[in-house]
């Protein structure tokens, strides 16, 4: 478990992202996003686990600036995102901090082969090869994702590939562009089971090997266990807890974090038909003061109605958004 | 290391495979094939005029107004000119006329509908605006109105008049597939990538737009092939060019119906319809290859009927 | 054991295409005890979801069930005409869809739909409609104040118990589910599934439970069927099979769920994909990508063979080889 000291690649601070809704006069606000802060080191992978409407995604279109944020920075290598204008500039950006989409069938276009696709990356984000430095490189980042013959799969077009090798094609062009950091949206959950681990595997493996950091998003806490270094868990747009993953899974400090950990199905634990909690997250419309978790929440107290609870340190880097089980000061 | 499944051989481009394709649901398709017979004679009478039908088809050199006989097939008009040369060479205008104004009028319809679609907003509102303004513009008093400054301008007022009354349909159908796919994953990744917008509307919006493109483009030529014939008809445009619908001008001003040489005004009539019945038949293809929803389940199911399989 | 309600002998649908016909489902067959919770497992094309659209009668072209018999209550539903089919549905069987928002009526509340189905299937008195549907809801543990609802209006989690609770109306003796917990999240998924095993107890259904998530069904079915291309790869009682399983690619599937609990292990999946179904390889499917792969599988299409407690199709269990 690599856990470098180093300053963080990338870090947000504050940050925030509402969304107006309603009509063109309406007030109402969803809070996707708020307050948030997290920092990714290099040589890393810290898993978003979260479920619908928690802001997961929301965080990766933020960092990706396909959204600008309400409030709140997003500082990358010490300078801020938002002060990036220019086009090179902006390309420079998108050329270190890559995303990969959730749906292998959706992120290809259907007209255009595999060869194209890394083409133009190429000549965005590395400019200065020649064509045929170019196809030398889309053949080696197409090796280096487990596809092969690489020159075949050039020539090929999205539909004649799988939904797991069409996945590794997106990992192949972020590595392209020799990114410091993947933004990977959901990459395994449109996905059969039996191919997920393989891109699991893939990830770790460029992260060791070429030294990537990766923000890894998903719903399956089990999976980040299986790849992240650290977690942050959201909840209706907060951060509950966030630590060193073996940390968080072992000692789950918030409420919500051990709910989520008792409804993973596990084929290999017993059978425990526990108490349901019936609930879904909340949409979280002008949600005001106080915890967000607190109308579900086992431990509630009359001050989580009041004060919305800050993430508090319980260890070294563990840290849980709760009145009761983190109480901060 | 993950193989790659399939070892098929080198796959040839999309458009090679588009054109396959087509080629295969024409042939498939009863409609398809009958609209692309009569297509198939009609370029070939506006090729090679000459070989069919050789001579001055404006030659008064017959008997004025005969019925079909061995030396004139379809007779003669009042002038004594041959109906059949007067038809063959007529072609050519007519489909030139057709395929020009679809062409101009598809293209201003993909650049304004495109545009209006990717870009949204305020730039979207405005030319929304400006295509609702243009589809309420009626053809005819327009016409008339340029015709007047024009003096009987000829081939090009017309096509000039087609496109600008043509386009604005094609462009909200247009705009209404590009807000559809606006949202598809491989747009966000090409934005991503660091795409400029106009390299994402050509490179990656357009190509997957072909089949509706192609279904604006006869869609647009039936309507120019009709609204040319009918202003020919009225005499606005050129009347001493050879077209089938200054044909219906000169025949009409003779009275051709009346005065026992009907073949004069019916034989271009129906040229123009077939023509206009072509393309509209070849439209029935190209709704197959873009919805294989609508492909014919009869064969299959003879097919199994005859295997015992069926229910 | 009690009695049988369902038996599946050699079915097979198959899929028209512009070329050869695509055989979705193999010639497989099963049968299903009264008040028995039958899980099937498989990933993307495998042909579970087809299947159950056969069982449920639901297949529309180019699907077509080409032979087999699917016997329900002592009748060959294949063979009914479509009147004496919907004097069977809902009453004896009833279907649960992957998608509330796919099967409900948006514009209709839901005391309206199950108004609906009741008046479709025979029930005409009011009284008696509003009686049960209120009792359904209380079965689901919905506030019946939602009858009033339209299904926009209600989150995930409680349409897909809206349909549970439709599928409950003329209580069924089979109630045959295609996914449905997959659009929900986990909590939801959980709570879903608890519900549905109660459900389960107390009304004493049968259910056919159709997923791609083993370790989901893994918790509440009696019996599991794991498919693969069409055919029934491994089935037997559900705890044996995840305690020992016995087919490689059950094995490999198992092996596919990084677990939460106990040291973390280095897991490889399956390689490979699943095969094109208009070109099967030869002899066993899925010997492209067993890790136990040996000659003989590429000449001989294994049967179901008894392996320990389940029967696995696979050539290792073949006894009668030397």
């Amino acid at each position: 478990m690599s856990m470098t000291q180093d300053a963080p690649l990338l870090e947000t601070a504050g940050l925030t992202r509402h969304f107006r809704i309603g009509g063109l006069f309406s007030q109402r606000k969803l809070h996707a996003v708020d307050d948030l802060d997290l920092a990714i080191r290099p040589r890393e992978i810290l898993a978003v686990v979260g479920e619908s409407g928690s802001g997961k995604s929301t965080i990766a279109r933020l960092l990706a600036k396909v959204y600008e944020p309400t409030a709140g920075q997003i500082r990358f290598r010490g300078r801020p995102v938002s002060s990036i204008r220019a086009r090179r500039d902006l390309l420079a950006y998108r050329g270190a901090v890559p995303m990969v989409l959730q749906d292998p069938f959706a992120s290809l276009n259907p007209v255009h082969t595999i060869g194209y696709v890394l083409e133009r990356g190429l000549i965005l984000h590395q400019p200065g090869l020649t064509a045929a430095e170019r196809e030398a490189e889309a053949v080696r980042v197409l090796e280096a994702v487990g596809l092969s013959p690489a020159r075949q799969v050039l020539a090929k077009y999205p539909h004649e590939m799988s939904g797991g090798q069409r996945q590794r094609i997106g990992f192949a062009q972020a590595l392209s562009y020799k990114p410091s950091l993947v933004l990977a949206d959901e990459p395994v959950s449109m996905l059969d089971v039996s191919i997920r681990i393989g891109v699991l595997n893939l990830m770790a493996q460029l992260c060791a090997e070429e030294g990537i950091s990766f923000l890894y998003i998903t719903h399956d806490i089990a999976s980040a266990r299986y790849v992240a270094h650290r977690i942050l868990v959201m909840y209706a747009g907060r951060a509950v807890e966030t630590g060193p993953t073996e940390a968080v899974l072992r000692e789950p400090a918030h409420p919500y974090t051990r709910l989520l950990l008792s409804a993973v199905p596990d084929p290999r634990a017993p059978i425990t038909l526990s108490a349901a909690d019936t609930g879904e997250p909340p949409r979280v419309v002008d949600p005001g003061e106080g915890c967000r978790f607190r109308q579900r929440c086992p431990l509630a107290i009359a001050r989580c109605a009041e004060v919305t609870p800050p993430l508090a340190e319980l260890a070294a880097g563990h840290a849980a958004a709760c009145h009761v089980t983190a109480p901060a000061g | 290391m993950s193989a790659v499944t399939s070892d098929r051989p080198r796959r040839s481009p999309a458009g090679l495979r588009a054109l396959r394709s087509l080629g295969r649901a024409i042939l498939g398709n009863r409609k398809a094939m009958v609209g692309a017979i009569l297509l198939a004679i009609c370029v070939v009478m506006a090729a090679i005029p000459g070989l069919i039908a050789p001579g001055d088809p404006n030659a008064e050199v017959f008997m004025p107004g005969q019925g079909p006989s061995a030396q004139n097939w379809l007779g003669t008009t009042s002038y004594g000119q041959d109906i059949f040369a007067q038809f063959v060479w007529g072609a050519r205008q007519s489909l030139i006329i057709a395929v020009v104004a679809g062409l101009f009028s598809t293209l201003l319809s993909a650049l304004i509908g495109v545009t209006a679609g990717y870009l949204g907003g305020m730039a979207d509102g405005l030319l929304s605006m400006l295509t609702d303004v243009f589809l309420v513009i009626p053809a005819f008093p327009l016409v008339i109105v340029l015709a007047a400054y024009s003096k009987g301008g000829g081939n090009l007022m017309i096509i000039a008049v087609l496109v600008l009354t043509g386009w604005s349909y094609g462009a909200r159908q247009l705009r209404a597939q590009v807000l559809s796919l606006r949202h598809r994953e491989f747009l966000t990744a090409a934005k991503l990538r660091g795409e400029r917008n106009w390299r994402i509307i050509t490179h990656e919006i357009l190509p997957n737009m072909v089949s509706l493109l192609v279904a604006n483009f006869l869609g647009a030529s039936v309507y120019a092939i009709l609204t040319a014939a009918g202003l020919q008809f009225v005499g606005l445009g050129n009347v001493n060019t050879n077209s089938w619908g200054t044909m219906l001008y000169w025949a009409q001003n003779n009275e051709a119906l009346q005065s026992g040489i009907p073949l004069w005004a019916v034989v271009p009539g129906l040229g123009i319809a077939g023509l206009g019945g072509a393309f509209a038949l070849l439209n029935y293809a190209f709704d197959e290859i873009s919805n294989p929803v609508l492909k014919p389940v009869r064969r299959r199911k003879a097919r199994l009927t005859a295997q015992g399989k069926a229910p | 054991m009690s009695e049988t309600i369902l038996e599946v002998s050699d079915l097979v649908v198959e899929y028209t295409t512009s070329t050869e016909p695509a055989r979705a489902v193999d010639h497989v067959s099963f049968s299903l005890a009264r008040g028995e919770f039958l899980g099937i497992v498989g990933e993307s094309g495998c042909g579970k979801s087809t299947m159950l659209f056969a069982i449920a009668q639901l297949l529309s072209p180019p699907a077509q069930l080409v032979s087999g018999s699917v016997i329900f209550k002592g009748r060959n539903m294949v063979e009914l005409s479509g009147s004496a089919l919907r004097a069977l549905r809902w009453r004896d069987y009833s279907v649960v869809m992957q998608s509330a928002m796919n099967a409900l009526n948006p514009v209709k509340t839901v005391a309206a739909q199950f108004e609906d189905a009741m008046r479709a299937h025979g029930q005409k008195d009011r009284a008696a409609i509003r009686a049960r549907s209120r009792e359904v809801m209380a079965l689901v543990s919905i506030d019946a104040v939602h009858l009033r609802s339209f299904p926009h209006q209600l989150s995930g989690g409680m349409r897909q118990r809206v349909m549970i609770a439709m599928a409950l109306l003329l209580s069924p003796d089979l109630i045959v589910m295609d996914e449905p917990t997959s659009a929900l999240d986990v909590v939801a998924q959980r709570s879903l599934m608890v519900q549905i095993k109660e459900l389960q107890r107390k009304l004493g259904f049968a259910i056919i439970f159709v997923t791609h998530d083993m370790s989901l069904v893994g918790h509440f079915s009696d019996r599991l069927a794991v498919m693969y291309a069409g055919k029934i790869v491994e089935m037997g009682p559900t705890r044996p099979l995840f305690a020992a399983p016995q087919h490689p690619y059950t094995r490999g599937l198992l092996d596919s769920f990084p677990s939460i609990h106990g040291p973390k292990v280095a897991l490889s999946g399956i390689p490979g994909a699943p095969p094109d179904l208009t070109a099967m390889p030869s002899g066993c499917r899925f010997r492209p990508r067993c890790s136990a792969v040996m000659p003989r599988c590429a000449e001989i299409e294994p049967d179901l063979y008894p392996s320990g407690e389940t029967r696995s199709r696979c050539l290792l269990f073949d006894r009668r080889a030397a």
